[in-house]
């Protein structure tokens, strides 16, 4: 039965009507418009629906609502700074690592949470933090680029080498 | 490219849409309104368009405003397929903007009454260089009507003054992708329901019972839709039609039939299938002596699976019907084809039904985008609200058509001096296209299971010199006698249609496996054999350009577990060329470590899109040879999940380098699909370099390997 749920998402407080076992991904898309996280398969295996809970990679597809409430979420939307770009999406359109796209987001996003707790990772390592992502188009060496260049962006963003 | 094309020799998109004013129009905001039949599927097509259009007007790129694939607007180009968009699209644009800048100077030269020669535009501003005598294309507008057809009178741009042409535009597109709403399915119209299709569990399972009530009676249900064997249904929100469709799958009854193969194996069943033989081409030997008889005959029989498009996000499709008029809005390649369709499965005058194409995931051929419009087409009807329908993962995996299997039976004789002399190919297949509008009838799901329902068309492939099964089965090799035969094979145990290349795949891995093992009967190095046999130019500038490229790397007969391996071909024996090179390690599996490949496709209009392409070709191709295979047992198909068909990880992918030899002045030509056949040839005779056994049986797997040992 639907219950008024509160959710955290991007830094807001959002208010929800929703049956508590509703996917956290169509709450995102349906009720707050955040419609850059994607459905693929609905089974946690193919990462397209990826989002943060509390900084950590989780697929929205498979994750009730009633789990995520008490959490900070983060989604695509939530990325950008001030209205920039955040450094992860300046690094995937600088290395034009897209081809449809669909994919991207939830790597992204996966990606921001390895460079959060591994700032300059191997490419092994990034392959490894891709392990429940995947890409049909092919772009995975691009993909791979620009990750390693998003790292490089924050080191010295934050002041490192 | 730079001289005027006599009108017989237009391209087919502009004998079709011969006026201008279907293509371009000038805005008040001095913006241009560029229409294309020619959609993004994830090509970066629309950029390259993009750039061949902003290069002949003389407006920066971003003055172009995009309209593509939408019935109410743009031109019918047939389908966005067949890597034919640059071929065809592309030069039917140059065409276009090179005949309306001309106008527009011509124009320019009466008002301002001046010399053509004299004028110059920059960013749509024409005028004379160092005066400020000038107009532009937005204050001649109103006085140059655009509502006449094309003459190919106008000679395009010499490639030696292209600036927007030849460059690395990143795409337009990608912005928007990579930060939030971008696709038909982030579509969401004013009193929206979602809707889904519970679809038969099997090709051949008919509906028994179905207790719709049951699923009426469910929160936020409005509307359960039952013809025959189609159930559809919508519910105002998303997860109610998502509990909605599993009430639904328990409330149905079905009776199926045990009809599918026995075998999983394709070369035990496939060539055992009712067919219809002919000989689709013969080369006879040429009477200029020299060729003796053949010393050495070899035969091989090569075999591909029916393989997935599995494209990561499933079909869908928003449909709303007000007044009479419906509006479909899909991630077809061909709305055209799709609103006639459409319009004759509802009984609607196709004026009345308009299609227009969003963007979607990423496209490889024919997959579930037109049958789920017409899901979304009915439900609207329905249920009269704007409807959303989503696939579901087993949808897209059981229900989208896949691409067809083959089996491919070469034979060729090697005279004394190692030479081929005569060479025969015989294919056993069914068509590779089967698109809504490419034959009679209706090619739409829903249809096929509605009451009472349309029957499925009859199949019919595409002959040579493009081919389906056919394709690329005539050999780019210089030999004498050549026969090419095709077995069609009308039956159909799995639904089959357009998959990435259609043949070509199937055939340049076997032509070119064979190549290698011909090699060896010969003692020759493989690289040589094939040079030997080539005399087309740009044959050899790919080959020997993507050998270049890869003997710095470590390269054949490794320590009895490394091997390299090469494969050639050139798309549609017409298109562009590519030679590819692998090398590979086996351990309990293939790995591949680095991939070098050379591509010649005429004059690049976007070198890094262009590359990006290439690159995905090579890792889908990859993901083909070395995982891939639609399994099934005797009622349904069993590849519904990732964890049932698997593709390539990120921990599984190359190195991967791409030479490209640009050719300005010569026409641009498509490079979607040219990479994957010389792709799973290269990685083929890689394991054979580093184990020395051939595997003749796609996909090269484990198990596939050992038992080859």
């Amino acid at each position: 039965m639907e219950e008024t749920q509160k959710l955290r998402v991007n830094g807001v407080e959002r208010e929800v009507r929703a049956d508590p076992a509703t996917p956290l991904l169509y709450i995102l898309r349906n009720d707050l418009g955040l419609k850059g996280t994607r459905f693929g398969c609905g089974e946690g295996h193919c990462g397209a629906c990826t989002v943060l809970m509390d900084g950590k990679p989780l697929q929205s597809c498979d994750t009730p609502l009633w789990s995520a409430v008490g959490h900070a979420i983060t989604t695509v939307e939530g990325l950008s700074q001030n209205g920039a770009p955040h450094p992860i999406q300046q690094a995937f359109l600088g290395e034009q690592a897209a081809q449809c796209g669909y994919c991207i987001n939830g790597i992204m996003m996966s990606a921001v949470a390895l460079l959060e707790r591994n700032p300059d990772p191997s490419e092994a390592q990034i392959a490894a933090a891709l392990e429940r992502n995947l890409c049909r188009c092919g772009t995975h060496v691009r993909i791979l680029r620009a990750i390693a260049r998003a790292a490089q962006m924050l080191r010295k963003g934050r002041g490192g080498s | 490219m730079s001289a005027a094309v006599p009108p017989a020799s237009l391209p087919l998109s502009l004998k079709t849409n011969p006026r201008l004013d279907r293509w371009l129009r000038f805005n008040a905001d001095r913006t241009v309104t560029v229409r294309s039949g020619k959609v993004e599927l994830g090509q970066g097509i629309v950029t390259a368009i993009a750039q061949i259009a902003a290069e002949e007007l003389d407006v920066s790129l971003d003055r172009l405003q995009w309209v593509a694939g939408d019935t109410s607007a743009s031109p019918d180009e047939w389908y966005t397929a067949g890597s034919q968009s640059i071929e065809v699209g592309g030069l039917s644009m140059r065409l276009v903007c090179a005949e309306v800048r001309q106008l527009f100077l011509q124009a320019a030269a009466r008002e301002l009454e001046v010399a053509i020669e004299e004028l110059q535009v920059t960013d749509g501003v024409i005028g004379v260089p160092g005066t400020d005598v000038r107009t532009s294309y937005w204050d001649l507008a109103p006085r140059v009507s655009l509502a006449r057809d094309v003459t190919g009178a106008a000679p395009p741009k010499p490639a030696a003054a292209h600036t927007v042409v030849g460059r690395s535009v990143p795409r337009r597109d990608l912005a928007a992708k990579l930060s939030g709403a971008a696709y038909v399915h982030d579509m969401d119209l004013p009193g929206m329901v979602h809707g889904r299709v519970l679809r038969p569990p099997s090709m051949t399972a008919r509906l028994e019972k179905f207790d719709a009530a049951a699923v009426r009676a469910l929160p936020g249900v409005v509307t359960v839709l039952v013809s025959g064997n189609f159930v559809g249904l919508c519910a105002e929100r998303e997860e109610q039609a998502v509990r909605a469709l599993a009430a639904a799958e328990r409330a149905a009854s079905w009776q199926t039939k045990t009809d599918l193969p026995a075998t999983n194996e394709i070369g035990e069943f496939l060539d055992k299938l009712p067919a219809t033989r002919s000989v689709v081409h013969v080369k006879e030997k040429e009477d200029t002596g020299g060729e003796g008889t053949a010393l050495t005959r070899i035969e091989a029989r090569y075999s591909k699976p029916y393989l997935a498009h599995a494209s990561i996000g499933p079909s869908c499709a928003v449909a709303r019907f007000e007044d009479g008029r419906l509006t479909v809005w899909s991630h077809t390649q061909g709305s055209f084809h799709l609103r006639a369709q459409i319009a004759h499965v509802l009984g609607l005058p196709v004026a009345d039904v308009d299609v227009i194409h969003r963007d979607g995931p990423g496209c490889y051929g024919h997959n579930g985008a037109d049958d789920v419009a017409l899901d979304a087409a009915l439900l609207a009807r329905a249920c009269g609200r704007p409807v959303r329908v989503q696939w579901t993962r087993a949808d897209e995996f059981t229900w989208s058509p896949c691409g067809s299997a083959m089996i491919v039976r070469l034979s060729a004789g090697l005279d004394a001096g190692g030479q081929v002399i005569d060479w025969r190919h015989e294919i056993w297949s069914h068509t590779h296209i089967k698109r809504p509008g490419w034959a009679d009838g209706i090619n739409l799901l829903a249809a096929w299971h509605m009451d009472p329902p349309h029957p499925v068309p009859p199949p019919k492939d595409t002959p040579l010199p493009t081919g389906g099964a056919t394709r690329n089965s005539v050999p780019l090799y210089d030999f004498p006698r050549q026969e090419v035969a095709y077995n069609f094979i009308a039956e159909m145990p799995l639904r089959v249609s357009a998959l990435r290349t259609l043949g070509a795949y199937g055939n340049i891995f076997a032509i070119e496996s064979f190549m290698d093992e011909l090699a060896a009967a010969a003692s020759a190095d493989p690289v040589e054999f094939r040079l030997r046999h080539l005399s087309d130019p740009r044959a050899r500038a790919v080959i020997e350009a993507v050998t270049k490229a890869a003997a710095g790397s470590t390269g054949r007969d490794g320590p009895g577990t490394r091997g390299r391996g090469i494969g050639f071909g050139r798309y549609k024996n017409m298109s562009a060329w590519c030679a590819v090179v692998a090398d590979i390690e086996v351990a309990e599996k293939i790995l591949v470590h680095r991939v070098f490949a050379a591509v010649d496709a005429g004059e690049v209009v976007n070198p890094d899109g262009l590359r990006n392409q290439i690159e995905g070709g090579i890792v889908q191709a990859i993901s083909w040879t070395l995982k891939e295979a639609i399994r099934w047992d005797r009622e349904r198909l069993l590849s519904r999940t990732w964890e049932d068909y698997p593709i390539l990880k990120f921990d599984e992918v190359p190195a991967i380098e791409v030479v490209l030899l640009d050719h300005p002045g010569e026409p641009g030509l498509g490079v979607g699909e040219c990479a994957a056949g010389p792709t799973a040839a290269a990685l083929a005779n890689a394991l054979a370099n580093a184990l020395g056994v051939r595997v003749r049986d796609l996909p090269l797997t484990p198990e596939r390997i050992a038992a080859a040992m």
